[in-house]
């Protein structure tokens, strides 16, 4: 494939559903009503020269380069800024208007370093292109006069540089940070002559308070914002087009190469999940996959106090398999299991949970959403018959009330938070319901209307607390009630509601919440017009996370804001295949598709499919197969592309269990933390390296394209299926496409996915006959599962409790820079910006404890003991403690106890009642664990 | 399996049903049915058999559903 060019239409695609005539050089074409001229002549294929105009961005009209000629008009209006009219007759290209564009073009060029051969723009340069379409053939300017051309360079931020002698000043960037970004970290500084782009108050880019989001540097028309790889390299020479590995927005990138090295990453405008933009990781954040820790050789041994030894692929498997047939004969079928990752594809995730099933007998296969989303999973199947989200992103465009609900999407999930900060700014008004002051709730042009900063614990009082003011203030919508749900369920959830113990007044007592944030926010939502909830998981992460859930759509149904664009429940997913690894059938009660393994009718047709009887009976999830390896009946996991050591709660017990095993093999792309438990390591592929799909939190089916070979010769589902082979069984793939053609087959929601399809489109599932071109919006003409589920919500308070001896409570989370357990972007720049893992205090919670920002401090709970550094902030209440996981050395997940959801098991991360002291060094734990770590990572020289 | 743990969870999940329209007890085991392990389910039995210490009302009647 050759290099992308993405026409650049100069300003954005207007709305309007009204039309309008206008001819432009002598060519009659019709246009959206507030289309701009230049975008309209961008239509019939005339590129009006332009410099400041870009589509990403609302029209700014400073350049004057795009001017043109209007008949009947005076003067020449610059054609970004001028909307279309019926029966306009414009002319592009005059005699008036070549002389005054080089006119332009010569002041800007007087002002700019002509080293065009050793610039990193050289080939790709607007400047130098539109220089080109004017006919600019001398420079009359210059010499003898003041000039920007020895303006030092930026280079802070680790992925960009800025050089300011190449600033034309066409504000493009600092318009992309406000407009797409919405971090407003930039501005012109200075007036004239002086005008410069200003990263805040004249700071160096890194201490500035941009996000490096890369929009600014996508935006740049020069060399002025230039990726430090692109100076490097050079320029690219084709693109591939793929999918973004980390978070679950999926953002749709070009990965820009020069043979098989990798230039940069940048956002595809026709990425529906992204539509352009991008965050620091997905953006910058890939150096992780040429980073010297990867490992590209399998390895073996015997016991985990041992040297790795490196071995062929043949004795590896080899070696797994026996390992795996030996431990079953001992200890029988069940004796052994999987976790799929949910960092890997699709196809990857399907084939492991088939090895699992077809190949060891058993359903013992879990994923990453056991301690993320599976409570997303069971409450929305429960209400509505699906297992996810019921919005596309784009909906947000057409939302009046935002509920954002235990997420903080702007770390979380950068690019979809900048859509939704877009739509605030427009006017739609934000509710908040978090234990922490998140940016959301006050940042640059966005204040939310009600910040429900709820005690830890308190999701379910304070969500029903909300459908009692609804309930009892009738504001619900009865009419979508009686149409599309069931009444009786109703009838019983709305007088459960209603009992006083749910009013404001009295959740207040529990939640910490004033009543009247509590009663304004349910009016908002219920009357506000279209009425959207998003969340994460500080809504799953909880005993009673599936409740919570379950509460959400009760909320949504209540007030009808379900079926249309602007509104819906919609869960931010995790990891960028999370959804994907849940659709695949990675849980162990459930085959692809969501339907149980004791449906005869579906065992019975994965038996035809694949050749074997299948066990009808439910597996063991996470925590329970560490459970059963403490009690000895569990002894060998086939773990892909997951960190349990790090991510899972209490991590003494998770050790333990590990190292009560015979045989854990962990395929990833480097020695984590739960490799150090590990008896054999396959060396994975990361998303550069091979074919497949993703499928994000918007349910969307994407491609991932292979852009260079794996380091280790195997992408990662050759190497179950090589693993399969070595077992026994031979699949016979030669390519993911032929797995995705055996999902379809089997998986009705997937049935019209094919890759042939996904050649040319994306699809959101279910693609059905029903449904041949996908679903972006659920639950349109009536529910899924038949009528809408109302289920009662009964608060149950957490067993974590604050005491005398664990005063705080301790509730974790993501920062942006970093992702999940770290082990990707730890091996980038990123660390520029989060090196380690911090604790948030109130500074009155800090003083009681005579402890100063910055300290160590020893963070216990009743699961264990760690010690990090501590930031004072009021982002946090007085009585609650945060902080992230992204370190293994500091393992938040030390402290984190085994509490967990009701119905799914999923952790309770998010309460954990905790002391806090000073500390003046590592925990025992500490000391041990990087010893421990040390000493595992071993590998003995080759021979 | 660890038994109090097993209780612990087998109670979490009576109190969800228990506050349910319909048979808490049979919704209950049902959920146990559908999302445990046989060696989860037999230490559940296990348990009850000896006397089921700790068991809700709603969690012990689950639990002699599924024992029967």
């Amino acid at each position: 494939m050759s290099l992308v060019h993405e026409t650049d239409y100069g300003t954005p695609a207007s709305k309007s559903e009204r039309s309008v005539t206008l001819t432009i050089d002598g060519r009659a074409l019709t246009v959206p009503e507030g289309t701009s001229i230049m975008r309209a002549a961008m239509e019939i294929g005339t590129e009006i020269p332009k410099l400041c105009a870009t589509d990403m961005v609302d029209a700014f009209g400073s350049c004057r380069l795009c001017i043109v000629e209007i008949e009947g008009r005076n003067g020449t209006p610059s054609s970004c800024t001028t909307p279309v009219a019926e029966g306009l007759v414009v002319h592009t290209q005059t005699e008036r208007l070549k002389k005054l564009r080089r006119g332009v073009m010569e002041l800007y060029i007087s002002d700019h370093p002509l080293d065009c051969l050793t610039c990193a723009a050289n080939g790709n340069c607007e400047l130098q292109t539109q220089a080109g379409k004017v006919g600019l053939r001398d420079v009359r300017f210059g010499s003898g006069v003041e000039t920007h051309l020895d303006l030092k360079k930026d280079t802070s931020n680790p992925y960009f540089t800025y050089d300011a002698s190449k600033c034309i000043v066409c504000s493009r960037c600092v318009r992309a940070c406000a407009e797409v970004q919405g971090t407003f970290a930039l501005t012109i500084s200075g007036r004239g002559f002086d005008s410069r782009v200003s990263p805040g108050m004249n700071e160096p880019f890194l201490q500035s308070e941009c996000v490096s989001c890369g929009a600014c540097v996508q935006a740049c028309p020069t060399a002025t914002l230039s990726e430090k790889t692109l100076i490097d390299i050079g320029q690219p020479e084709r693109s591939v087009v793929t999918t973004c590995a980390y978070c679950g927005v999926g953002c749709t990138f070009k990965a820009e190469m020069r043979g098989e090295e990798l230039v940069r990453m940048v956002p595809y405008k026709a990425g529906e999940a992204n539509r352009g933009h991008s965050c620091v990781k997905g953006r910058f954040a890939w150096g992780y996959a040429q980073h010297q820790d990867r490992i590209t050789k399998p390895m073996i041994r015997s016991r985990i106090d041992e040297p790795w030894r490196e071995v062929s692929w043949e004795e590896a498997l080899t070696h797994t398999a026996s390992e795996f047939r030996r431990i079953q004969a001992t200890y029988g079928k069940r004796s052994i299991g999987g976790i799929t990752s949910s960092r890997c594809t699709n196809e990857e995730t399907f084939l492991v949970q088939k090895l699992i099933r077809a190949g060891f007998g058993n359903n013992n296969v879990d994923t990453c959403a056991r301690v993320c989303h599976s409570p997303t999973g069971y409450g929305l199947k429960v209400a509505f018959g699906t297992s996810a989200g019921t919005q596309d992103f784009d909906s947000v465009e057409d939302s009046d009330v935002v509920i954002v609900i235990g997420a903080n999407p702007t770390d979380g999930h950068p690019v979809f938070g900048s859509r939704l900060k877009k739509r605030l700014r427009q006017g739609a008004k934000l509710i908040v319901i978090d234990p922490r002051r998140i940016d959301l709730v006050k940042s640059a042009h966005i204040e939310a209307a009600h910040h429900l900063a709820l005690r830890p614990g308190t999701n379910v009082a304070v969500l029903t607390s909300l459908a009692h003011v609804i309930v009892t203030e009738g504001l619900a919508n009865e009419a979508f009630i009686r149409e599309r749900c069931d009444l009786d369920a109703h009838a019983a959830w709305a007088e459960f509601v209603a009992d006083p113990r749910h009013s404001p007044e009295e959740v207040e007592k529990i939640s910490g919440v004033p009543a009247e944030e509590i009663r304004g926010a349910a009016r908002l939502y219920a009357k506000g017009g279209n009425g959207a909830i998003y969340y994460g998981l500080g809504v799953t992460e909880h005993s009673q996370g599936t409740t919570s859930v379950m509460a959400i759509a009760n909320l949504a149904m209540a007030t009808g804001n379900i079926g249309r664009r602007g509104v819906g429940v919609n869960p931010l997913r995790g990891q960028n295949n999370v959804q994907g690894s849940c659709d695949m059938g990675s849980f162990p009660h459930e085959f692809s598709g969501y339907r149980h393994v004791s449906d005869d009718a579906v065992r019975g047709l994965f038996e035809d499919l694949w050749g074997v009887t299948l066990d009808a009976e439910p597996g063991l999830r996470i925590p329970n197969m560490f459970d059963a390896a403490l009690e000895g009946t569990f002894k060998g996991m086939y773990i892909q592309g997951e960190d349990l050591l790090q991510s899972d709660p209490n991590t003494a017990h998770v050790a333990a269990a590990l190292a009560a095993m015979e045989c854990i093999v962990v395929q990833d792309l480097f020695l984590n933390e739960t490799a150090n438990y590990a008896h054999v390591f396959l060396p994975g592929a990361t998303f550069l390296e091979k074919d497949g799909t993703f499928t994000n939190a918007e349910r969307r089916i994407q491609r991932v394209r292979k852009v260079m070979t794996p380091k280790s010769g195997k992408a990662d589902w050759e190497i179950t299926r090589d693993l399969a082979a070595a077992m026994g069984i031979d699949w016979g793939y030669t390519h993911p496409s032929e797995i995705m053609d055996e999902i379809g087959r089997s998986t009705p929601s997937f049935a019209g996915v094919t890759y042939e399809r996904l050649e040319r489109e994306t699809l959101q599932w279910p693609v059905t006959p029903k449904a041949p071109d996908g679903t972006p919006i659920m639950h349109i003409d009536g529910f899924v599962r038949g009528r809408g589920n109302f289920m009662i919500t009964d608060y149950v308070p957490t067993t974590e409790k604050t005491g005398p001896r664990f005063p705080l409570l301790l509730t974790t989370g993501r920062i942006l820079s970093q992702y999940n357990v770290g082990a990707q972007t730890r091996r980038t720049a990123n660390v520029a910006w989060h090196a380690e893992d911090v604790l948030e205090m109130h500074p009155a919670d800090a003083e009681n404890r005579g402890v100063r920002d910055g300290d160590w401090v020893r963070i216990q709970s009743r699961a264990g003991e760690t010690t990090l550094r501590v930031t004072l902030t009021d982002r946090v209440a007085p009585g609650v403690v945060y902080t992230t996981f992204h370190h293994p050395m500091t393992q938040a997940n030390v402290i984190t106890t085994e509490n967990s959801d009701w119905a799914t098991n999923c952790p309770e991360y998010k309460v954990t009642a905790v002391q806090v002291m000073p500390s003046n060094g590592p925990t025992r734990w500490q000391e041990d664990y990087a010893a421990q770590a040390v000493k595992s990572r071993r590998i003995a020289a080759a021979e | 399996m660890d038994t109090t743990k097993l209780v612990t969870m087998a109670n979490q999940i009576a109190a969800f049903f228990a506050a349910q329209r319909g048979d808490a007890a049979a919704d209950t085991a049902d959920h146990i049915a559908k999302n445990w392990d046989p060696r989860m389910r037999a230490g559940l039995a296990d348990h009850l058999a000896a006397g089921g210490a700790g068991l809700d009302p709603v969690a012990r009647r689950a639990a002699e559903i599924l024992a029967a």
